[in-house]
């Protein structure tokens, strides 16, 4: 390996999954052999409506790039309207950040079925470049240090 | 005015309609005016009522020791009567069991009136049992409601994040405004838990953020701009402008203001199939 590439920036990405809808379009990505980045921490929770805000600020704290968000599509939710919940808190909670100047690009959300493997692969493929883009994200871990 | 209001709450506290009676107090005309909690009817002399009633006394009424005096009357300002309804939808407060003795007020602050005064559309308090006094009429002009927040926002993230980071800093982390929030009513707050560590408990950049992110988005659709965490800071952080912007945001994209009407359901813990989107991919 060249010099270069050993120091070549990784981002470090942070996924709050759904178990019932994006963990499985996950696993759908692995069991149809599609390459996604490994730059892609996944965190499996019950719901898109267990996933509270402090997860996000705890990982961009523990040094995370990029964070994201994804569950059920509307109408899918396991438990009934979970992802409808969270998805006004989201609303409420990306103007909040945006007062407090972080960078919304670091942060994403997503609606990806069981049946979407393909849909993840692309999406986690696509974020790697633009964390890559980005590069590190220094605001937030400065506050950190 | 201050003699028909000693004069209700004289009589509300001999008939026995209620036993404590909480409101605002003053020992020296030119000193500090602080809440007091009248349980004796002589003591009704003692309430005040001026320029200098900056506390929303409505935080008082989830106390376990106020409840355990049984029923209580409360002075409002219509401000704090907004911060009443939500306490109500939320299951906090007892309607039947308080009465609310609300105040026409022209805005507080002197010599200058305080910043939340300044933009207030509710001079005469909504949902109460008596309204004493008349005040002015108030304007209605739902641009200058958010200036402070959209005059914020043209500056450039990066200058937002300074600006936070430059407030921040001074942060304690004495917890006022958690104290004085009449909607910060936990038995335990996320900040005190330390199985697991959600927030770092220490005075360092990094928990301050943390803290002020969540005490302000745990406010989101539900603060109603009292002011009083801003009022109390003893670091002078300027906290109104996150709930503002939350309340911004609330409004700007559910509809909702909280506190305003007791019928409109609250924008968190309800949902609607159509809400936007359009940032979800």
């Amino acid at each position: 390996m060249s010099e270069t590439e050993k120091t070549e920036f990784e981002p470090k990405i942070v996924a709050y999954v759904c178990n019932w809808c994006t963990y499985l379009g996950a696993d759908l990505a692995g069991t149809n052999r599609l390459e996604y980045p490994s730059n892609v921490r996944i965190v499996r929770l019950p719901c898109t409506g267990r996933i509270d805000f402090n997860l996000i600020i705890k990982a961009f704290e523990m040094g995370a790039d990029m964070v994201v968000v994804s569950g059920c599509h509307p109408g899918d939710c396991h438990y009934t309207a979970g992802n409808y919940h969270a998805r006004r808190r989201w609303t409420l909670f990306r103007d909040l950040l945006e007062t407090m100047g972080i960078d919304l690009n670091r942060i994403h959300f997503a609606w990806i079925s069981a049946a979407e493997g393909k849909k993840f692969a692309e999406f986690i493929t696509e974020i790697t470049d633009t964390a890559r883009q980005l590069g590190p994200y220094r605001a937030y871990r400065e506050i950190c240090e | 005015m201050i003699e028909e209001l000693r004069q209700s709450c004289r009589k509300l506290l001999e008939d026995g309609t209620v036993n404590v009676v909480i409101a605002y107090g003053q020992s020296d005309p030119e000193g500090p005016v602080y809440p007091i909690f009248v349980t004796k009817p002589d003591d009704a002399d003692k309430i005040v009522w001026n320029r200098q009633c900056y506390a929303n006394l409505t935080t008082y009424l989830t106390r376990k020791e106020i409840k355990a005096l049984g029923k209580s009357a409360i002075l409002v300002k219509g401000c704090d009567a907004r911060s009443l309804v939500v306490l109500e939808q939320e299951s906090q407060v007892d309607r039947a069991t308080v009465y609310v003795i609300g105040l026409a007020c022209d805005g507080v602050g002197e010599p200058d009136l305080a910043g939340k005064c300044r933009v207030c559309e509710v001079h005469m308090p909504r949902a109460v049992d008596v309204t004493i006094g008349t005040a002015a009429e108030e304007q209605h002009d739902s641009q200058e409601r958010y200036a402070a927040v959209e005059e914020f926002m043209k500056k450039s993230p990066e200058e937002r994040m300074a600006f936070w980071k430059q407030e921040f800093e001074r942060c304690v982390r004495c917890y006022a405004c958690r104290g004085v929030c009449p909607l910060c009513y936990c038995n335990q707050c996320i900040v005190d838990k330390n199985r697991p560590v959600v927030i770092d408990t220490s005075a360092s950049l990094k928990g301050n953020f943390a803290w002020n992110i969540t005490r302000a988005f745990h406010l989101a659709g539900r603060c109603v701009g009292c002011g009083e965490c801003t009022r109390v800071c003893p670091a002078g952080i300027d906290l109104r402008l996150l709930n503002a912007s939350l309340a911004r945001s609330a409004e700007e994209n559910f509809n909702y203001r909280a506190g305003m009407d007791p019928e409109t359901p609250p924008v968190i813990g309800t949902y609607n199939a159509e809400d936007k989107e359009n940032f979800i991919q």
